[in-house]
């Protein structure tokens, strides 16, 4: 075995557009994206419940596309398009039709699951504007949550579909 | 008028933060603190013979390795034992890191403090331990076996022993013209919050004082622990709760080995140091809850009344007994339910496992009082041919029989006695709600279609709000910003919000304008901590007493300005104004400069205020004797005892023919918590309780091998239901108000979760025809089942009235 123990990490520069906006930091190569995000970029409203993704509380966008950033090294996110629930609300005066949702239907409690739900959900209504209550389940089911017993959480993918045509017809 | 806060479904205002990132959970603090990361034991019970942190040591980034040897004074004592009970004969607790034997597998034995996580879990890798393995106890069977023992110091495993009896039971049973016994088991599960522990703590060396943040249950509780464990005045620390992402009992339990070590550790390296625990920590080395062996026997006459009840239980403790044995005596007096036995005994020994600690989760003993209790019932309206519900309004507590003293001791060492309810009103509603008695026209048609359906019911009573007592502050400042704060935590329960809408209410004021911070010893010195139910209850009644003092002092100034009587007056939306005369009125913020003599014309309020500083009496002092400046008030609550809240649930299941796959196609909850301060957030509480309910009666267990290894320890292989497990839940609610307390409420927080292992049992026997007496149950186990009842080993039910076959078809 060779002894490793005085080299030093080599120290990568990693480049990302976060939520719009170019963010770079060093970072050695095996950080992963969720601590990037979280310790190295400051953007902690990126949870990590289980770190092996399976709970999906550290869902972010990767171009658009839902993606557990606790399987991803943050090198390999290198150029890419992310966005996390910072970025969810058009405005600071607005939210999200999806968080608007969830602050209406009482889609949380606690609140550290949800960020993972709320990114996973945006996507899917991009897909999907009208689902049935069986589709929105189905939509949240690769989601944890230990508090809501995700009945609101049901409701507010359906109330967050009605936003989004409420404020297009109203636009 | 404005409109009632209390009683209305209002929207949290907690959520707007927590929905745009905006939370602050422990992990979310200190981006430049040193983390720690721990070596814990690989080896259920062993002696560590060597340890050697040579290789570990020049790792780049590691400032500290610590291990028993480096701890001083009192952190290299035992951990306290927070609840000693007289009948914890050989109580255990365990140290902050392991001095010479461990006990179970995650057992801290070495503590690393690095510059960053990655590097000092490096560290940990290279640290050599050695041990010699020790004979490993898992399992109930093997604990009350005594072969080989956890502990030299307690004999036969047993930590506690424990028996309460009202009237002579064995006599009562004996007597009855019928006698039935029951075996039956419960297995392990845990709280599996979504945010793991956590600790984070500063050190001012010039102050020569500490602040820490903990992801907490009780943050008065690991403040003092704290301040014990590290010799230092109480003053000088600091503890705060930020955001929890959710505890469920496991965050009660303090203090845990890190909230001493990261301290310490932070002082001693006049650093800022932080943990938070991962997924794998949490399984191996966080506490678990809910295994029992349970043995009943019962006697009854022809209606199904229970004239003598006589139930032995064997507690898993697991390793240590730090928070006691509340578990088994819940179990063992919650037991009761809604049913009043003729006479009732109840023994239990709670054991030592090489297992992690068994400490309170969601329900605390209940939902297993509750499996033994309902499956007696089941039994008995088997055993006599009867309809389950009615067995069961034969054995209900009346509602001119409350308040009801059950002759016992509760968990808070005060008289076991119920203070209201209405079980058959609770009854009707359920059996409406589900349709009971349609049922059976509803199982002949899933027959003839192939499909094989049971009904199931299970009842309970919970003490919620148990004491000692909460309190809570209430401050106007000049800017009419109403600052309450009260010393218990939050977890996810929206507490913000509730207990805004108690001071809304009380005082007059808009929601908007109330802040309530919880959970901070900054804020709030004197505090319990949020479990048992009892956040709304104590919390939520301190602040009311506190919001009617304040609302007392504004009107009495008021009174003085507006030279009216202040029983003349009323508050609306922050003003105090002449009830009939909306010209004679002022705001609650001028009141407050008014209450503060020693004023400048600093902002609005206080010009406001200048023009009703009227001549006082020249002989009198600006602050009388027995008065305070400053707008604000205190007050806690005490209650002599537990209120207690109760419900009733009831689910329609499936079970596959071929594959024994299990569906719950309906879920009915009848739920009584006294007032409701806010249904919305109730039902949010039934939904979330009912989901980690179905998890415990379906899904989730503990799988420990024989030498202790946790083999499920990881969200892959513990299987904790996403929505495609979880049932629609159909809820309904019955408000009887507690007469124990100024708000007539009860706590709900634990209720959805109590009874659902018993509903969910109830239904599958119902639905298959022979008794079902272990749970959690699983298709494969299911399966064995029918084979078993097929071959004649596993007897029937005997409803005369059945016709599903159940033969396994394949
Ligand atoms: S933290 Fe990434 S899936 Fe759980
Ligand atoms: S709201 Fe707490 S885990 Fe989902």
């Amino acid at each position: 075995m060779t002894d490793t123990t005085s080299t030093v990490e080599q120290q990568l520069e990693i480049t990302l557009r976060v939520n719009g906006v170019a963010r770079t930091a060093t970072a050695p190569a095996r950080r992963l994206l969720s601590d990037f995000l979280r310790h190295d970029l400051r953007l902690t409203g990126t949870h990590v419940g289980c770190e092996h993704g399976v709970c999906g509380a550290c869902t972010v966008l990767v171009d658009g596309q839902p993606m557990r950033s606790c399987l991803m090294f943050a090198v390999t996110a290198q150029d890419h398009e992310i966005t996390t629930v910072e970025g969810l609300a058009p405005d600071a005066e607005q939210m999200s039709p999806v968080q608007q949702a969830f602050t209406e239907c009482h889609g949380l409690q606690c609140g550290f699951c949800t960020p993972g739900f709320l990114t996973t959900i945006t996507a899917y209504l991009q897909e999907n504007p009208d689902p049935t209550e069986a589709e929105a389940r189905e939509c949240i089911s690769g989601n944890l949550c230990r508090c809501t017993g995700y009945q609101n959480i049901v409701k507010s993918v359906l109330r967050a579909a009605e936003i989004t045509h409420e404020r297009e017809a109203g636009a | 008028m404005t409109t009632r806060m209390f009683g209305a479904p209002v929207h949290r205002t907690e959520d707007p933060r927590l929905v745009t990132g905006n939370g602050r959970y422990l992990d979310d603090l200190g981006h430049d603190a040193l983390a720690a990361a721990f070596v814990r034991s690989p080896y259920a019970h062993a002696r560590i013979t060597d340890i050697d942190v040579s290789e570990a040591i020049d790792v780049e980034g590691v400032v500290a390795i610590y291990t028993y040897e480096d701890l001083d004074g009192k952190t290299a004592e035992r951990l306290p034992l927070l609840i000693p009970h007289p009948t914890l004969t050989n109580p255990m607790t365990g140290y902050a890191l392991a001095p010479e034997l461990v006990n179970h597998v995650g057992e801290p034995v070495a503590m690393v403090v690095a510059t960053d996580r990655y590097v000092a879990e490096d560290a940990c890798e290279r640290i050599r331990v050695e041990y010699e393995q020790l004979p490993v106890v898992v399992g109930i069977e093997a604990a009350r076996s005594g072969e080989a023992l956890v502990h030299e110091e307690a004999p036969g495993n047993v930590a506690a022993h424990m028996v309460q009896e009202v009237g002579d039971t064995a006599a009562a049973i004996a007597a009855a013209p019928h006698r039935l016994t029951l075996a039956l088991e419960i297995e392990r599960s845990a709280c599996m919050p979504m945010e793991g522990k956590g600790v984070y703590a500063r050190w001012d060396s010039d102050e020569q004082s500490l602040r820490i943040y903990s992801s907490t249950q009780t943050s008065t509780g690991v403040r003092a622990a704290v301040a014990a464990k590290l010799g230092m005045p109480l003053a000088k620390v600091e503890c705060i709760a930020p955001d929890v992402g959710g505890g469920f009992g496991v965050k009660i339990m303090h203090p845990w080995p890190e909230e001493v070590l990261v301290p310490w550790a932070a002082r001693r390296l006049d650093a800022d140091v932080k943990w938070v625990e991962d997924r794998r920590e949490h399984f191996i080395s966080s506490a678990h809850e809910r295994g029992q062996l349970q043995d009943v026997e019962v006697g009854f006459d022809d209606e199904g009344r229970v004239l003598g009840l006589s139930v032995k239980l064997w507690h898993d403790n697991g390793a240590y007994t730090p928070y006691g044995i509340i578990v088994p005596i819940i179990t063992s007096t919650q037991l009761l339910g809604p049913y009043k036995p003729g006479a009732y005994k109840c023994e239990f020994w709670s054991l030592f496992t090489n297992t992690v600690i068994v400490t309170p989760y969601r329900g605390a003993g209940r939902p297993q009082g509750v499996y033994a209790m309902e499956r007696t019932m089941d039994a008995i309206a088997d055993y006599l041919g009867k309809d389950r519900a009615d067995v069961r309004s034969t054995n209900f507590i009346q509602p001119e029989e409350m308040p009801y003293d059950h002759g016992l001791l509760f968990q808070d060492g005060r008289p076991l006695m119920y203070d209201s309810g209405d079980f058959p009103a609770s009854l009707a509603k359920l059996k409406e709600l589900v349709g009971w008695d349609d049922f059976a026209a509803y199982r002949a048609e899933a027959e003839a279609a192939g499909r094989r359906v049971g009904l199931g019911i299970g009842c309970y009573v919970e003490g919620t709000g148990v004491g000692p007592y909460e309190g809570g502050h209430i401050q106007i400042e000049t800017t009419g910003r109403v600052n309450v704060s009260t010393g218990l935590t939050s977890q996810g329960q929206g507490h913000q919000t509730v207990f805004a809408q108690i001071v809304a209410e009380e005082l007059g004021v808009r929601m908007e304008d109330v802040h309530v911070t919880t959970g901070d010893t900054r804020r709030f010195q004197y505090a319990v901590g949020t479990f048992a139910s009892r956040a709304a209850v104590m919390s939520g009644n301190a602040i009311a007493l506190a919001a009617r003092n304040v609302r007392e002092k504004a009107l009495r100034i008021a009174g003085e300005a507006l030279e009216a009587d202040p029983g003349d007056l009323e508050i609306v939306d922050g003003i105090v104004r002449v009830k009939g005369d909306p010209e004679a009125q002022v705001a609650l913020s001028t009141i407050a400069v008014l209450s503060n003599p020693l004023r400048y014309a600093f902002d609005e309020s206080a010009k406001a205020a200048t023009q009703f500083a009227g001549t006082p009496d020249m002989d009198k002092p600006p602050v009388a004797d027995d008065e305070e400046p400053g707008l604000e008030g205190k007050d806690f609550y005490s209650p002599p005892r537990a209120t207690f809240a109760n419900g009733m649930h009831a689910a329609i299941v499936e079970t596959d023919p071929q594959t024994a796959e299990i569906t719950i196609l309906r879920y009915c909850v009848i739920h009584d918590c006294g007032r409701m301060i806010n249904p919305m957030i109730v039902e949010g509480q039934v939904h979330g309780g009912v989901a980690q309910g179905v998890g415990g009666a379906l899904y989730e267990r503990m799988a420990y091998d024989e030498a202790g290894q946790l083999l499920n320890a990881s969200f892959m292989d513990f299987l904790m239901p996403y929505a495609s497990e979880v049932p629609h839940v159909e809820t309904d609610h019955l408000e009887t108000p507690s007469p124990l307390n100024p708000l007539g409420i009860k706590g709900a927080g634990e209720a959805g979760c109590i009874p659902v292992t018993a509903v969910i049992a109830s239904a599958i026997e119902d639905a298959e025809g022979f008794p079902i007496t272990s749970m959690p149950i699983s298709p494969t186990e299911l399966w064995d089942l029918r084979h078993r009842h097929a071959a004649g080993e596993l007897p029937g039910l005997r409803r005369g009235s059945r016709t599903t076959t159940t033969a396994p078809t394949a």
